[in-house]
């Protein structure tokens, strides 16, 4: 094991800005996406269905 | 039926939208499970570096970032080729699905050796042949992205972003061979096919475990956007119409 404590897991022997700051923002990353994908197609269905439902109304 | 009339089938949309989204959550277990199990040997496994302290633990995403970076542009630029050379439809919008989060990892390739280059080499960024040619790669995807965005007809669009993409495969043997071209500051390659590697097993474990994470949400992000975008280019198709969530 290479700590001790939590404190010296989260100090990462100094070089804490840079290590969290990596996957801190790798981790935003790899997060954001699915949610900006599902958002996507969740907007695509909505217009869609008001398409398909126009579309009945017409007919 | 025989196989390669087996392949034409799912190379349409309306048998490969619900087939892709059969696959999707294996890929996502997949991502995580193997995450996980990269971070823990990333953390907890792997030893502290005898040069580089606890800071070289920004290898275990900075290495497998810059690989799929890599690794999606030949991908993009594979189905770009076929879809330009075999007008397939469904070969282009692959290559738009695997755009945006290739120019992600060019990004978290950049901004994780950022973060490594200031406490290692004292510079955020050097004009380095490595970096200058990751750079110019996520250019590459954003002008790819610009591109498509610009054009209204799909298809034209997919011409025009095929070309880029076609073209811009000559940077990758660039950024990947710049190490050994060029005398650089970033260091030689720690993995190659020819030799054994320069590092600890468990290190090398970490670094393998998080590439292959990446790799596996890469494609699960790949097919949930080459869905959306299937519905939203073929939205006045039947097969749309008649789709259970249409419906719904």
């Amino acid at each position: 094991m290479n700590w001790h404590s939590p404190a010296e897991f989260f100090a990462m022997g100094g070089y804490a800005f840079y290590v969290w700051g990596s996957f801190g923002v790798t981790a935003l990353a790899l997060l954001i996406e699915p949610l900006l994908l599902r958002k996507r197609r969740s907007e695509v269905l909505k217009n869609l269905k008001r398409e398909l439902s126009a579309k009945e109304r017409s007919q | 039926m025989n196989p390669k009339l087996i392949a034409w089938k799912y190379a349409s949309p309306p048998y490969f939208y619900p087939l892709a989204g059969k696959m999707i959550p294996w890929f996502v277990a997949l991502a995580v499970l193997l995450g996980i199990a990269g971070l823990w040997v990333g953390f907890f496994v792997a030893p502290t570096d005898a040069q580089q302290g606890e800071g070289y633990r920004i290898i275990f995403i900075h290495v497998g970032a810059s690989w799929m970076s890599m690794f999606l542009y030949l991908v993009m630029a594979f189905w770009a080729g076929i879809g330009l050379s075999f007008n397939t439809k469904l070969s282009s919008m692959m290559a738009s699905a695997v755009a945006p989060t290739g120019a992600m990892f060019a990004f978290l390739s950049l901004w994780t050796g950022a973060l490594w280059g200031k406490p290692m080499w004292g510079a955020w960024w050097v004009w380095d042949a490595r970096l200058t040619s990751e750079l110019i790669l996520l250019f590459l995807y954003l002008g790819f992205i610009a591109l498509q965005a610009a054009i209204d007809e799909p298809r034209r669009a997919d011409k025009a972003g095929a070309i880029i993409a076609l073209v811009g495969v000559v940077n990758v043997p660039i950024i990947y061979f710049s190490v050994k071209w060029w005398n650089t500051l970033h260091q030689g390659a720690s993995v190659s096919l020819t030799q054994a590697p320069s590092m600890a097993k468990t290190m090398l474990l970490g670094m393998l475990l998080m590439a292959l994470c990446f790799w596996m949400y890469s494609i699960a992000m790949a097919l949930v956007r080459v869905r959306a975008i299937m519905l939203e280019r073929e939205r006045h198709s039947d097969w749309v119409a008649n789709l259970e969530e249409v419906r719904s």
